[in-house]
């Protein structure tokens, strides 16, 4: 009938849970925080230049990750289509990471290079017109909407108070860089630098 | 990982293990002796249906400790407790090399057996064509299409025109090393607005023979500007990747306005490299499939 203690007293039920899901979390979770592999970038990883920062809110607005995932696996399918796996230290600059968990599309994470500038310019205002058989959304307004530079200066100090290492000049010059730039500018700009450090090396 | 944060996991881990045969066996009514004769939920239905607070089946009760005991297996065999690595040795990325290096001992045999063929011979060969075709569809379908008719922009492998030349090297260099192609903004060498119409006209006449006064007017510029890489007769040039205009076959489309958007902004058409993702053997064979698409 001990059982019945737990079963029938809400507010310990709720304790017991909290405490006994916080435990994966503590033990996954909070170790990473403080462990290198997982902190500090790889080599060649570089924080995000304005234009693609401001490529990747797009990107995360637009909810690419809902059918792309930012992810390969450990595993030769993955790596023979896509590119070497993923590592931590890749995504160290990503707030929050963009590893996704459908697979609609083809992953993304090492997309860099894969395809022309105008490929992709004109795959994302009218999927089907290069990819008959493509069930991807077009975002043709991506073309027409100006990239703000005074959002990105913000931004990009934000993301210095977070650790990222932004320098004085480049927060300076974050406006210039993004002006005359539509957003479809900026989302090219970053798919085109995405995984492109470890691009095609195995 | 530091010593800390080991500790952290080990402990945190052996605590919550310990926790959970606790909890089980102290919640757990072990049989019959612990059934009162009065033990009811309390719950009533048509009048005279009620239920008991019985023991869970033994069996039941026995899944939560083999998952127990499961789980401290795989803790013993695997690596999950801070740094320590576990009795097996397993790790994600020693599966995955040697899951690379069987398919490398497997399938690298097959690929240099028909990288050593003579190309022609490669084209005609099922089972190698059957491989590049594989491979065309990993690899080439998104620009070119699944039926290898291209899309504007992007040529079509099926006919026999070739942009940056058809032999074995020239293929394979496109695949390895990718391609790309610089067509100028020429408008301002046009001279504005009318002689980018003429020369419109001129390139469209190359293929269609018709041309109007306008156009011949834009002939000596063609051969002033464009033949360059074009030839002075229009026919191209495959080391530019500069399209033959007397065909019938157009790039970007054969309309005034496209012609003009060449003129007016350029064109940069760009091949991937794909070298260091398919490597010598296997970019041989799909050049081969390519080769295949045309000369059947």
């Amino acid at each position: 009938m001990r059982h019945e203690t737990i079963e029938k007293s809400m507010n310990l039920m709720i304790v017991l849970i909290i405490v006994a899901i916080s435990i994966g979390g503590l033990v996954e979770i909070i170790p990473l925080m403080f462990s290198a592999d997982a902190t500090e970038p790889d080599e060649g990883i570089t924080v995000y230049s304005p234009l693609r920062l401001a490529g990747r809110d797009v990107y995360v607005r637009e909810g690419c990750y809902n059918c792309h995932s930012q992810m390969v696996r450990p595993f030769r399918s993955e790596t023979e289509r896509y590119g070497p796996y993923t590592t931590a230290g890749e995504t160290v600059y990503d707030r929050p990471f963009q590893f996704g968990s459908k697979r609609t599309g083809p992953d993304l994470a090492r997309v860099g290079g894969r395809y022309s500038d105008d490929w992709q310019r004109l795959h994302l205002m009218d999927p089907r017109a290069l990819v008959p058989e493509s069930n991807m959304p077009g975002f043709p307004w991506l073309a027409e909407r100006p990239v703000d530079g005074e959002l990105i200066t913000t931004k990009l100090e934000r993301l210095r108070m977070l650790g990222d290492p932004y320098t004085d000049e480049m927060i300076a010059g974050a406006a210039a860089e993004v002006a005359g730039k539509t957003e479809l500018d900026a989302i090219v700009a970053y798919l085109q630098d995405l995984g492109i450090n470890r691009r095609n090396r195995r | 990982m530091p010593a800390f944060w080991h500790w952290f996991v080990v402990g945190l881990t052996v605590l919550f293990i310990i926790y959970c045969v606790w909890l089980v066996s102290w919640s757990a009514k072990q049989g019959p002796k612990d059934v009162a004769d009065d033990d009811l939920v309390g719950h009533k239905w048509d009048g005279d249906l009620e239920e008991w607070n019985n023991p869970a089946p033994k069996w039941w009760l026995y899944l939560y400790f083999i998952t127990i005991a499961w789980g401290i297996g795989f803790l013993v065999a695997y690596p999950g407790l801070g740094n320590y690595q576990g009795m097996l040795g397993w790790t994600s990325t020693g599966q995955y090399e040697q899951e690379m290096q069987y398919a490398a001992a497997t399938y690298e045999p097959i690929y240099e057996e028909f990288a050593a063929m003579d190309f022609a011979e490669l084209t005609q060969n099922q089972e190698a064509l059957s491989l590049g075709k594989s491979l065309y569809a990993s690899y080439c379908t998104t620009c070119h299409g699944s039926d290898a008719r291209g899309a504007p922009g992007y040529p079509n492998l099926a006919d026999n025109d070739w942009q940056w030349g058809s032999d074995e090297q020239d293929i394979v260099t496109t695949i390895l090393n990718g391609r790309m192609a610089a067509m100028p903004v020429l408008a301002p060498a046009l001279g504005g607005d009318a002689g980018v119409d003429n020369m419109a006209k001129y390139v469209k006449s190359l293929s269609t023979g018709e041309a109007d006064a306008g156009a011949q007017s834009a002939q000596p510029m063609f051969v002033a500007l464009c033949s360059a890489c074009h030839g002075v007769d229009g026919k191209g040039n495959k080391i530019f990747g500069a399209p033959n205009l007397t065909d019938d076959i157009w790039l970007y489309g054969s309309s005034h306005e496209t012609i003009r958007d060449t003129l007016l902004n350029g064109r940069n058409g760009q091949m991937p490299a794909h070298g260091e993702m398919l490597g010598a053997n296997r970019t041989k064979i799909l050049a081969a499939y390519v080769a295949s698409l045309s000369r059947q």
